[in-house]
């Protein structure tokens, strides 16, 4: 389409924001946000979770209407009324949470996004060029569903870049790919930059960014709060920009008491039930009482069939999962909650909690168990004072027990479904994702909050994407990668390097573990 | 797109729907009635105030209304857990076989006993009738709808073999229909001369015992779980095909017990008029009733009503016997369509950006 | 031998030509993500209205079919304002507008019962007609049969080989993907439900002016309720959408021939057949989930409000 784009004049601001300004029907995303980017600049937009960044960059792309402001492209006010006039202006934008469509293939999706002639064979070739020239392999014609995230991330990508564009924004691109993946992508990105693309790089990882980007801008509740070169600030500076405060640290105290193995995963293998899901081979962990085990990985590689296997929501052998010494694999989510275990998943609305449903009702969900329940009938007092409890213990804010729980914040409904497994005293624990969402000061309460259970004896185990927040709370890493199961190695032993290998299968399988239980 | 959620679902909206449904449907029935040159005024009048006039049309009120909360009640568990059983008038007629098989078995039979074990077969046919999709919902993952909807075909057509051939009539001049039932296969009646009988007693009953079910009880509870957020019943362990086999048999069970209801009651034999639809008309009372107990006694007594109407105006007015399935049908689409503002509203452009401008003036 | 066939077998195709205009109109609008459970009344209003106006303008079949598309058309109208731009739950929607369907083509066919139309002639195709035993079964059909088999190609074309197919495909997999990348979701969903229900009306008014030609009450007798069940036999494909009406319009036939062939059954339970076979067939292909996913319009039954 633009063989050449125009390379405006030294400085002319590629894309400006003026007094940008969103309100949601309970929060004011955006409040009056400015921001200039030029060409050839990669722009970090730093901020927590809730900060107003994604709705800004949708306001960008035509995804959300902005209620006042301007936005000037290439120096004219121009009006973005939805993304396909977003992508004939050339803005681009890689999504943190993909909107490809799995039953379609690679080509399938990006000819859906583009205009002109509807030519699948001509266009798969053009994929495969623009893949290579810029290190991102592909196959147009593989089905998306049969693509890891990492992979789909890429047809994203590769779908801006076939359009040309001017300003490419990825929100939190790095969150799926391993270390290593990470510097790839950074290596792409500054090859698009040096060919004088804009890019608005959004993130909460302030390494990264340091690491990346020219400029940064800061936002806090809906607001700019600051504007720093990031290469000449420290993580600590940045932090107080992003949060407004130094970040928070966990304390890891020493276990005292003694160590014995609670939750044991023995030779476990599962094909998965789900047409899109990962088969789980011969995987197999101990989690002894008084520790927190990690495993690190990018979800879709076993995570959520796992995690099914351990709760019980999908069975497997008998002796594939014994807790406490007796062999439960085939008991169901019930069952094995009966026998001590309790399970936070990532899922909180829908899953962990029911959305329309208040917190009082919503406490029956699991801690039926404490005596919420006689003869087969409900006590309603008794399951009001449990919730009224929890609120106050985990120091959940939200309208009291009577509350829905779709009408709390993420961080607040986490600490609500933490709470309720906590409270039922489990010999051990099982999270998913603790702090996807979550805003900083929440996710510190809860990460300390799972260090003291284990230490109170009880075996947590975490499930996490972040590699930052396992390497501050785990006893020992281990990594899921294409449903397989590294050694869990204790965190003074490993590195981000080390466990970045790991994510991409470069593990020794069968473990010690495996063998021993075999 | 005119819609936006609202903060919290609206609890008057929930009330209030109901109502709005029955006025628009009122409406454009009025518009129905003078499109066919009548007066709406005094068609209303026959269809909804005339039937009440007298105790007889109490009685029947009452009669039609009670089959049709039973259903209701049954149907409104499985509602709630998502299990949608659109096949209750096979299960009414199931019922009605099976009760009616007992009593054709036992023609001269006097004892005081055979009305209650047709009440308990009716129970049983309807609940087996229930419990085949139930099967091949857990066994074999084939959806609801569609099985109890054929399986409601095939019910008739069983029903049809059954009075035109093994069980019928040898004195019923051909007619396709079975002996009529003696004294001791029959609800006794309430009052003299009015048709109201004894299995109104049934359905007071059901209405009891599922409110304390469904207000009480942590079954119900999990059923409900089940029906808003599947993933969360199967984390919590509440297993789906326990809701699934219970959603359908107690369903199924409640539609038999009204099918027998109707031959032991006002029909008093088998032949192929035993029901004018009301497993169908039962799912829009459960609806109406938003699937509350309580809620579906009121919805059940409309639902009579319009019945009772169609009959009055077929009469009075010579309009086809089709129309109550107008009316039907239009209520639950209103209804459908109102309770989209309980959890939205429509959306109003111009008051978010008064806001957003207020926001802006409150800056430094 | 073959004498006895062909007429079974030309028979099977008029009876499966209602199920392939439903089906193929129903697959459309479930493709799009929106299930309709309305296909039974709207067949019923367009069986009606076809067979009213045939009637009323003396324009025979090809007025049925018109009128009968435009009143399902209509119906599906209302349903999908209720379900696409109110958001109401889709399965009692069509029940609702099932049920609505049913008594208002009973107030309407009162006036109708007497009447009937001399239906459509078969139309011998030239050379294709004269193959054995193909020729006579599929090329000796009325021009709705012929029609249906047009209808069959430009759905499988659209749907297999444009883009319109393509976005269609993607809404039904997800609204919220399709609306970040600015696709017109309520548009296509309309345009798809709008389809199913002129596609609906034909099925009624082919069963009420050509194939039986009466108006009964209730002539749809469950054929609406079929073509959904066949649907999802077909994975949403049109191919195995139009093997398995055949496989329906079969069965539907073997019930007249039953006697001649030797079967003792009373004529009710073989009536049965077609619906023990719905479920029957439900059940095959019910039992294989993974199949079912992939083919599965993953937002089927599910309201999209963007924004939510």
């Amino acid at each position: 389409m633009n063989p050449e784009p125009p390379i405006p004049l030294h400085g002319e601001p590629r894309l400006q924001l003026l007094h940008i300004s969103k309100r949601y029907p309970s929060v004011l995303a955006n409040d009056d946000v400015s921001l200039v980017v030029r060409p050839g600049e990669i722009h970090a937009v730093l901020g927590e979770n809730g900060a107003g960044k994604s709705t800004l960059m949708k306001v960008i792309y035509g995804a959300v209407k902005a209620d006042m402001g301007e936005i000037m492209w290439n120096g004219r006010q121009v009006d973005i009324p939805d993304p396909a006039a977003a992508r004939a202006l050339g803005i681009g934008m890689v999504f943190q949470h993909f909107s490809l469509f799995e039953t379609l293939t690679v080509v399938e999706n990006i000819a859906l996004s583009l205009g002109g002639e509807f030519d699948l064979a001509s266009l798969a070739i053009k994929v495969s060029e623009v893949s290579k020239r810029y290190g991102l392999p592909l196959d147009p014609l593989r089905h998306v569903y049969s693509l890891s995230v990492g992979e789909r991330q890429r047809v994203e990508i590769v779908r801006c870049l076939l359009q040309n564009p001017q300003l490419l924004i990825l929100d939190e691109p790095t969150s799926v790919l391993t270390p290593q993946a990470v510097r790839k992508l950074f290596e792409t990105l500054r090859q698009l930059a040096s060919e004088g693309v804009s890019i608005l790089y959004i993130s909460h990882k302030l390494d990264e960014i340091r690491e990346l980007c020219e400029r940064a801008t800061v936002m806090r509740g809906g607001r700019v709060t600051g504007e720093a070169n990031p290469r000449q600030e420290s993580s600590a500076s940045l932090a107080r920009m992003m949060i407004g405060r130094e970040l928070p640290h966990c304390e890891a105290p020493v276990f005292e008491g003694e160590r014995k193995p609670l939750l044991e995963i023995r030779a476990l293998s599962r094909e998965p039930d789900d047409a899109f899901g990962t088969r789980l081979s011969d995987i197999a962990l101990t989690v002894h009482s008084g520790e927190v085990v990690g495993i690190a990985g990018i979800s879709g590689n076993g995570q959520a069939e796992l995690l099914a296997a351990l709760s019980g929501e999908t069975p497997v052998a008998r002796e594939m999962v014994q807790l406490c010494g007796e062999a439960v694999g085939h008991r169901d989510a019930g069952a094995r909650r009966d026998r001590g275990l309790s399970f936070v998943p990532e899922e909180r609305l829908g899953r962990g909690a029911v959305p329309a449903m208040s917190l009082a009702d919503n406490a029956l969900l699991t801690a039926h168990r404490q005596d919420l329940v006689r003869h087969g009938l409900r006590r309603f007092a008794a399951a009001r004072d449990f919730a009224q409890r929890c609120i106050e213990r985990f120091d959940v804010r939200c309208g009291g027990a009577a509350a829905q729980a779709r009408s709390l914040s993420g961080g607040n409904l986490q600490k609500f479904i933490v709470g309720r497994e906590i409270m039922q005293t489990p010999k051990v624990m099982i999270v998913a994702q603790p702090t996807w969402g979550v805003d900083v000061g929440a996710s510190a309460f809860l990460r300390q909050t799972l260090i003291d259970l284990s230490r109170s004896g009880v075996g947590v185990l975490v499930i996490s994407e972040e590699l930052e927040e396992l390497f501050e709370i785990c006893d020992r890493i281990a990594v899921l990668a294409g449903g397989r199961l590294s050694p869990a190695v204790p965190r003074e032993q490993t590195n981000a390097e080390a466990i970045g290998l790991a994510m991409s299968g470069l593990f020794a399988q069968p473990t010690p573990e495996s063998t021993h239980a075999a | 797109m005119l819609l936006e959620p609202r903060a919290t679902p609206s609890r008057g909206m929930r009330l209030a729907a109901p109502l709005l449904a029955i006025l628009l449907t009122l409406g454009v029935g009025a518009l129905l009635f003078i499109a066919l040159g009548k007066d709406p005024q005094e068609a209303f009048h026959v269809l909804f105030i005339g039937p009440l006039a007298d105790a007889n049309g109490w009685s029947e009120l009452l009669l039609k209304a009670a089959p049709l909360i039973l259903i209701a009640q049954g149907l409104a568990i499985g509602f709630r857990a998502r299990i949608f059983n659109i096949g209750a008038e096979g299960q009414l007629i199931m019922g009605a076989v099976f009760g009616g098989g007992v009593a054709i078995a036992f023609q001269d039979s006097q004892s005081a006993w055979l009305l209650p074990t047709m009440v308990l077969a009716g129970a049983i046919g309807g609940a087996l009738w229930g419990a085949i999709p139930a099967l091949l919902k857990t066994r074999f993952n084939a959806e609801e709808t569609l099985t109890t909807l054929m399986l409601a075909y095939v019910a008739n057509l069983i029903l049809s073999w059954l009075v035109s051939d093994p069980w019928r009539d040898p004195g019923g001049m051909n007619f396709p229909q079975s002996v009529m039932f003696g004294d001791a296969a029959l609800f006794s009646m309430l009052f003299e001369g009015l048709r109201l009988n004894t299995s109104v007693f049934i359905t007071i009953a059901a209405v009891l015992l599922f409110w304390i079910f469904v207000s009480k009880s942590f079954l119900a509870y999990q059923v409900t779980v089940g029906g808003l957020a599947p993933q969360a019943a199967r984390y919590a362990g509440f297993p789906a095909s326990r809701t699934v086999w219970l959603s359908l048999v107690l369903s199924g069970l409640t539609a038999g017990l009204a099918g027998v209801g109707e031959v032991a009651g006002p029909v008093g034999q088998l032949n192929l008029n035993i029901s004018p639809g009301y497993g169908y008309a039962a799912i829009i009372v459960a609806w109406i009733g938003r699937l509350h107990p309580v809620g579906i006694v009121f919805s059940g007594l409309l639902m009579a009503l319009i019945y009772l109407g169609g009959e009055a105006a077929q009469m009075a007015l010579q309009t086809p016997a089709a129309i109550t399935g107008i009316f039907q049908g239009m209520l639950l689409f209103f209804l459908l369509a109102c309770d989209v503002f309980i959890e939205f509203r429509l959306r109003k452009p111009l008051e978010k950006r008064r806001a957003a401008a207020l926001a802006r003036k409150a800056l430094p | 031998m073959i004498e006895v066939l062909i007429p079974i077998l030309a028979g099977t195709l008029a009876a499966a030509t209602p199920l392939i205009y439903a089906g193929l109109g129903e697959l459309v609008a479930e493709r799009s993500g929106v299930i309709n459970l309305g296909v039974e009344g709207m067949m019923l209003i367009g069986a009606v209205a076809g067979f009213a106006a045939a009637v009323e303008t003396g324009g025979g079949a090809g007025v049925g079919f018109l009128a009968g598309a435009a009143a399902g058309t209509l119906a599906a109208l209302c349903f999908a304002v209720i379900t696409l731009s109110l958001a109401a739950n889709q399965s009692a929607a069509g029940l609702a507008l099932t049920i609505f369907g049913i008594g208002l083509s009973a107030f309407i066919g009162q006036h109708y019962v007497s009447h009937s139309l001399p239906g459509l002639k078969p139309v011998a195709l030239p050379l294709l007609s004269s193959i054995p035993l193909i020729g006579p079964v599929f090329f000796k059909q009325d021009m709705g049969v012929y029609l249906s088999f047009v209808f069959f190609g430009i759905v499988w074309w659209v749907l297999a080989k444009t883009k319109l197919g393509l976005m269609l495909r993607a809404v039904g997999e997800s609204p919220e993907s399709a609306h970040a990348l600015g696709f017109p979701v309520f548009a296509i969903r309309y345009g798809a439900v709008l389809f199913g229900g002129a596609m609906a009306g034909i099925a009624g008014a082919y069963l009420s002016t050509v194939y039986t030609p009466l108006w009964v009450q209730n002539m749809s007798a469950g054929r609406g309720w079929i073509a959904v069940a066949l649907v999802v036999f077909a994975t949403w494909k049109p191919g195995r959408l139009l093997l398995g009406a055949w496989l329906f319009g079969g069965v539907t036939i073997l019930q007249f021939h039953a006697q001649a062939l030797g079967v003792r059954l009373p004529s009710q339970l073989l009536s049965a057949l077609p619906y023990i076979a719905t479920i029957v067939v439900l059940v095959l292909i019910s039992r294989d989930r993974k199949l079912l996913q992939l083919n599965l319009p993953a937002s089927l039954g599910k309201s999209f409000v963007p924004g939510r």
